[in-house]
């Protein structure tokens, strides 16, 4: 189980980051929704596993927060990716896209044959 | 301070980011719910749902706090909390773990701060490492520590590794001007002398090498406390004049009062090279005591090669003084401290002994404590707590414990330091550095958290991995077994140790009782002794010194309750010695074998004083006069090794020193145990006597400063101490004595290292084994209490009472036996070094150990047959219905 977690989290750091690269400043609620669209709700998001993850990268300086008003006038911390995070972003998604290219080549059909 | 206040912020920070973070959340539920409301569901459905979406919030903060990555800070203040309360509900056992361990490490912290001080901290010299002294070692005397003065100025005109070579030599007298005459300590010291050390005068200056040669004149530096005393404090001291031993001397400096120059603090400073006393013009009297500082990058091992070199030149060109002579230089930090090394250490291994008990002890307590809270234990498993975490808490328990400990033991060592400094036998060497700083606390700290990590080790390593399900499932009943195995290897150590503890101070304790029944030789009852010192205005004339010390002796003498007056050279045990070589034909032998005795220089009454049995021929009386055939009286080993068995008298010796050879011996007398307890394995054992009457006209002014008197009183000795004082003050006014001692005093403290050994060894056995007696009955009680429904069962199908006895006994005497048998183990390693630590100590013998090991039996069955006798007494039913 605490493997599973570790993956999980790890892309949801991913995730985030990548949230807040699209749609710029954004708060918690605001990230959870996006990835809950993006996924087309595919991923049901327990969105209080958010906010760890949230203060983890902000500890790290990927992420820099500030407090602000929402659309719908309440006050809320918004989110904003720095420039070490983006930097993570990249290395990140390089990785990830290389991961996901290994996993798929040994799940095409002809795989282990050649 | 500064720690405290970054706490205070800390948890100051940590409010607000939990604040922050409950403020987020709820914009963020808030922000949820209104989205559901807009999708058309009821409020109250929609902030439901909102939740369910969350999680839990207090778990989502909780999961944050773990980010944030402060929990286990948290987690240390909560385990404190519960800690200190816990301990609070309980505080008998808070207080008896505290006294153990304050007891345990109270006293390994004032070893620890003696030690500090002794043996680790550097002189307070500036460079103090780089500070030599440098010793002569010859073939017969061994390390004679100084140098003679030839030697001395040798060496310091030839060395190039060192940068600054001083000398220095003893020396005292009656400071009769300005005010009340009274005897002050001095040394001559070379004008290097405080510029090679480093210290800085308070006042004036150092000599001038002009000053300190024949002829210059006569300046004296003079330390701060005489400074105080005789001229409080004026800075135009400098420049008058004091009457020192006689003469005057210009003041041109104050030293401070703690510049320790061998055993002690002198008060007056002489130029070393100005008086041509006879033993600095003798190529044979080693009394120049050297040191000198490294010059930068030599080492310590080059400055005796090269005084080796320089040795062996010395050697070519004296070969009738120097052949048989080498040197040593070593640092003199070392130097200053000198054998006291092999007490501090068996002290701190003592004191160690104990502290391993009180933690042993602590262990066994703490273990029992802890079985008694497996049940609460196992629920906090069994509701999710970590093991780990469970473990951190019981090691912040003892921590706890541990520090408070300490600190209260840490308390215990600065009241109880300066009280045992004194008490040490013939005064700790730098005992006036001797505090506690940063070193010892970081030691107190150490030995604290050590000793409760040690203690809390079993308690915590068993926490976790109880079977929780039996625990819990045993109800009332605790689950014993492997608790009892713990258990019985703390009680077994604890035994062990004390016996080790015990045995020492039993050879401790017979050493001293062989020693104080060995007969010195002479009857010490009745008898006081003094150095004395004559008019200093008659030194300048030897015939009229001669009359002076005559009338000096008839003074005493004429005191009612005065049995006999006699002078000496050498008071036995006392500290001084003049070693003389001697040989039995008229013909020179060759330097290496030559024989050495022990030379006292005494008047005619000595005998009669001292009561030292005549057993040949006569002692000095009125016929040994100045131009009188010279003669000696030796004692019955110088006989021994000079004529082997036969008697002695009548027959001729010829003495070195004493110009006039051959002498005549006249009479043979017992040996006198010079040495104290090291007398049996001393190298100089051979001693005889030579009359004060027949010492050459001019060497009076010498002996006349190394002279003491002994009297023999009809009563208590020390009452004749007053009317003695006014008796010998002398016409002048001038003549005093100093280091009064009856010669009971000096017996026993050439015993007093001996004794100061045993009764901290017998405080410290005493305290292993009381600690020892309640481990034991602490796990007994234990072990008993938690089988009573078993004794209840035992009883109720006929075991008497007696059985019940005999079975916890069975149980605890195959503990203690266990325990003895490990301990003796170890006792047999002590003893071997034992006999190498102490001077006259014996190694094992079967009495000390049977006796110890008897009082430990005895003391221990006692112990435990408390517990046993109170489980016999159980009432079946009672313990039957308590299933």
């Amino acid at each position: 189980m605490g493997e599973k977690n570790e993956v999980w989290q790890g892309t949801l750091a991913l995730m985030v980051l990548k949230t807040l690269d699209v749609m710029g400043p954004q708060h918690g609620y605001g990230v959870a929704r996006r990835i809950e669209q993006v996924s087309e709700n595919l991923l049901a998001v327990n969105q209080g596993t958010l906010y760890p993850v949230l203060i983890k990268l902000e500890q790290e300086g990927a992420i820099s927060s500030e407090w602000g008003t929402s659309d719908n006038n309440r006050r809320a911390k918004f989110y904003t990716l720095t420039k070490t995070g983006r930097k993570l972003l990249q290395a990140e998604s390089q990785h990830w896209r290389q991961t996901t290219e290994i996993i798929d080549r040994f799940f095409a059909p002809d795989a282990g044959k050649a | 301070v500064r720690a405290f206040f970054r706490r205070i912020g800390a948890t100051f920070s940590r409010k607000r980011a939990d604040t922050e973070l409950a403020a987020e959340l709820k914009s963020h539920l808030e922000m949820l719910t209104d989205e559901h409301i807009r999708a058309g569901v009821p409020p109250d459905a929609a902030r439901r749902e909102a939740r369910l979406r969350l999680g839990g919030i207090e778990c989502v903060k909780e999961n944050c706090r773990d980010a944030r990555g402060i929990g286990w800070l948290e987690d240390l203040w909560q385990d404190l909390r519960y800690t200190l309360r816990t301990l609070r509900d309980r505080p008998g056992f808070a207080a008896v773990v505290l006294v153990i361990l304050a007891l345990g490490t109270g006293a390994t912290t004032v070893m620890f701060t003696l030690i500090n001080t002794v043996l680790l901290k550097p002189l307070p010299y500036p460079d103090p490492d780089r500070l030599l002294a440098i010793h002569c070692l010859t073939d017969r005397f061994g390390d004679t520590f100084g140098l003679t003065s030839f030697d001395y100025r040798d060496f310091k005109q030839e060395t190039k590794t060192l940068v600054g070579i001083a000398a220095w030599d003893y020396g005292g007298g009656p400071v009769t001007q300005p005010g009340v005459a009274e005897y002050a300590e001095s040394r001559g010291v070379t004008w290097d002398f405080f510029s090679v050390l480093g210290v800085r005068l308070k006042l004036g200056r150092a000599f001038l090498p002009d000053e300190d040669r024949p002829g210059g004149s006569t300046v004296a530096i003079i330390s701060e406390r005489l400074w105080d005393r005789r001229f409080a404090r004026d800075p135009q001291a400098i420049g008058k004049t004091i009457i020192f031993a006689g003469r005057p001397y210009i003041v041109v400096g104050v030293a401070p009062s703690d510049l320790v120059i061998g055993p002690s603090t002198p008060d007056v400073f002489t130029p070393f090279w100005q008086e041509q006393t006879p033993r600095i013009q003798n190529r044979n009297a080693y009394m120049a005591q050297v040191l000198a500082r490294l010059r930068n990058g030599y080492t310590v091992q080059q400055a005796e090669s090269e005084l080796a070199l320089i040795g062996a030149q010395l050697k070519k060109q004296y070969p009738a003084t120097n052949a048989g002579r080498s040197y040593q230089a070593h640092l003199l930090r070392k130097d200053m401290v000198g054998d006291i090394r092999s007490t501090l250490l068996l002290l701190l291994g003592a004191v160690s002994a104990v502290l391993l008990i009180a933690c042993v002890n602590v262990a066994g307590l703490m273990l029992a404590r802890a079985v008694s809270r497996d049940r609460e234990l196992a629920m906090r498993l069994a509701l999710g707590a970590k093991g780990s975490r469970l473990v951190r808490q019981c090691m912040t328990e003892s921590a706890v414990l541990g520090l408070a400990g300490g600190a209260l033991g840490m308390l215990g060592a600065v009241a109880g330091l300066r009280p045992f400094v004194l008490l040490w036998p013939a005064g700790l060497p730098r005992a006036q550095e001797v505090r506690v700083d940063w070193t010892v606390l970081l030691f107190v700290a150490a030995v604290s958290i050590l000793s409760g990590f040690l203690f809390g080790l079993a308690p915590a390593w068993r926490a976790p991995s109880r079977e929780l399900e039996q625990a819990l499932r045993a109800g009332s009943r605790s689950v014993t077994g492997n608790g009892w195995r713990l258990h019985t290897g703390f009680v077994v150590t604890q035994i062990a140790l004390a016996v080790v503890l015990l045995v020492s101070a039993g050879i401790l304790g017979k050493t001293l009782l062989r020693l104080s029944a060995l007969d010195p030789g002479f009857k010490a009852a009745n008898v006081i002794t003094a150095r004395a010192a004559i008019s200093p205005g008659a030194l300048s004339n030897p015939e009229e010194a001669r009359a002076r010390w005559s009338d000096f002796v008839d003074r005493a003498r004429s005191l009612p309750g005065v049995q006999a007056v006699s002078l000496a050279d050498i008071i036995p045990m006392r500290t001084g010695t003049n070693v003389l070589t001697y040989w039995n034909s008229p013909a020179v032998p060759p330097t290496n074998e030559q024989t050495s005795a022990l030379a006292d220089c005494v008047t005619n009454d000595y005998l009669r004083v001292m009561r030292i049995p005549l057993l040949r021929g006569r002692f000095f009386d009125e016929r040994d006069r100045l131009n009188s055939q010279p003669v000696v009286v030796i004692d019955e080993v110088m006989a021994e090794h000079a004529f082997k068995g036969e008697n002695p008298v009548g027959k001729s010796l010829w003495i070195q020193a004493l110009n006039r050879s051959p002498v005549l011996v006249i009479g043979l007398v017992k040996h006198v145990r010079n040495w104290g307890p090291s007398d049996s394995t001393s190298q100089l054992r051979d001693q005889f006597y030579y009359p004060f009457s027949q010492v050459q006209t001019p060497l009076i002014p010498f002996f006349s400063s190394v002279m003491s008197v002994a009297v023999r009183t009809s009563g208590e000795p020390l009452s004749i101490l007053e009317p003695l004082r006014k008796a010998v003050r002398g016409a002048g006014g001038d003549q005093v004595l100093y280091d009064v001692n009856t010669m009971e005093q000096v017996t026993s403290a050439s015993l007093a290292r001996q004794r100061f050994l045993m009764v901290l060894f017998g405080v410290f056995a005493g305290l292993a084994l009381i600690l020892a007696c309640v481990g034991l009955y602490g796990v007994l009680a234990y072990i008993t209490s938690q089988r009573v429904p078993e004794i209840g069962v035992r009883m109720a199908i006929g075991a008497s009472g007696r059985d019940v006895v005999r079975m916890v006994m069975r149980q605890s005497v195959g503990m203690i036996l266990a325990g003895v048998a490990i301990g003796l183990g170890g006792a047999v390693g002590v003893a071997r070094m034992m006999p190498r630590l102490v001077v006259g100590a014996q190694g094992l013998d079967a009495l000390t150990i049977s006796l110890m090991t008897s009082l430990l039996l005895l003391a221990a069955l006692g112990a435990s047959f408390v517990p046993a006798r109170r489980a016999s007494r159980v009432d079946p039913m009672k313990a039957l219905r308590q299933e």
